[in-house]
């Protein structure tokens, strides 16, 4: 027996982007949270790839280091550092709000734009270390 | 029929117990991260720095302390996007059947990357 509940036909959540709902910087900061998420989330597939080409021995790691190592590889290990760092500083401003701290709309507003600015100085760092050191 | 109040029935029930799981250990795996995820970024960045060849990558590896982290990386990460990725298809997606179908893929699939990441670790470590 398949009967439909009247929840089963209510527009579910995103359904309000757009037509609705005006966009502000605390709520677009929030979305890239979700987003950098599931990122990270298909960025541990390619880790574990990485790892199993290591254990595999030299032609296997040549071949993964081969896309690595080509443009759209750097530019996606790019996008996952900083993916990375700004889930990791904005993961950190979630944790305050947990305990009950900073949840004041200008307090809001500028950790968001502190861990803008954090998870990019991380990003750099990370890189300038890796190509200048 | 039964004498025993509904208030009976539902102690120890359900989110009687388990309600606050979820968003507890989504936040624990979290505090866990930090410091590994930030370990392994500049990790991976000094290995890149020194040219990343196959040897040296591999002697990092399986050095016994890099092999630990990298393990407890690999199992604080898929855990927690396991979690993470759990929200959103339960926030996101409609239809029941396709829900549960997405819920049990990304649980299989996480694991698998888990024990896979964790074997090629200790394959190295052991070797």
């Amino acid at each position: 027996m398949t009967t439909k509940s009247p929840a089963d036909s209510r527009p579910l959540s995103p359904f309000m982007l757009g037509s609705y709902y005006r966009f502000q910087w605390t709520s677009v900061l929030s979305f890239a949270h979700r987003l950098t998420g599931l990122g990270l989330s298909l960025g541990s597939a390619l880790l574990a790839v990485w790892l199993i080409a290591l254990a595999g021995g030299p032609q296997w790691y040549g071949a993964v280091a081969a896309h690595v190592q080509a443009w759209y590889g750097q530019v996606l290990l790019f996008a996952w550092t900083f993916a990375l760092m700004y889930h990791l500083c904005n993961g950190i401003r979630h944790l305050f709000w947990d305990i009950g701290r900073g949840f004041e709309l200008k307090t809001a507003q500028y950790s968001g734009y502190a861990v803008v600015v954090v998870s990019l100085l991380l990003t750099a760092a990370a890189w300038a270390l890796a190509c200048f050191r | 029929m039964s004498l025993r109040s509904p208030l009976s029935r539902a102690r120890g029930l359900g989110s009687a117990k388990h309600g606050v799981h979820h968003f507890w250990v989504q936040r624990v795996s979290a505090v866990a991260l930090i410091p590994l995820a930030l370990w392994f970024v500049f990790s991976v960045a000094l290995l890149a720095a020194k040219g990343g060849s196959f040897d040296a990558v591999r002697y990092w590896a399986s050095y016994p302390s890099v092999a630990v982290t990298l393990v407890l990386f690999l199992a604080a990460a898929a855990y927690h996007s396991a979690l993470g990725v759990q929200v959103v298809i339960e926030d996101y997606v409609a239809g029941e059947g396709w829900k549960i179908a997405l819920l049990v893929f990304s649980k299989f699939t996480h694991l698998l990357i888990a024990v896979a990441g964790i074997f090629a670790v200790l394959k190295l470590a052991l070797a």
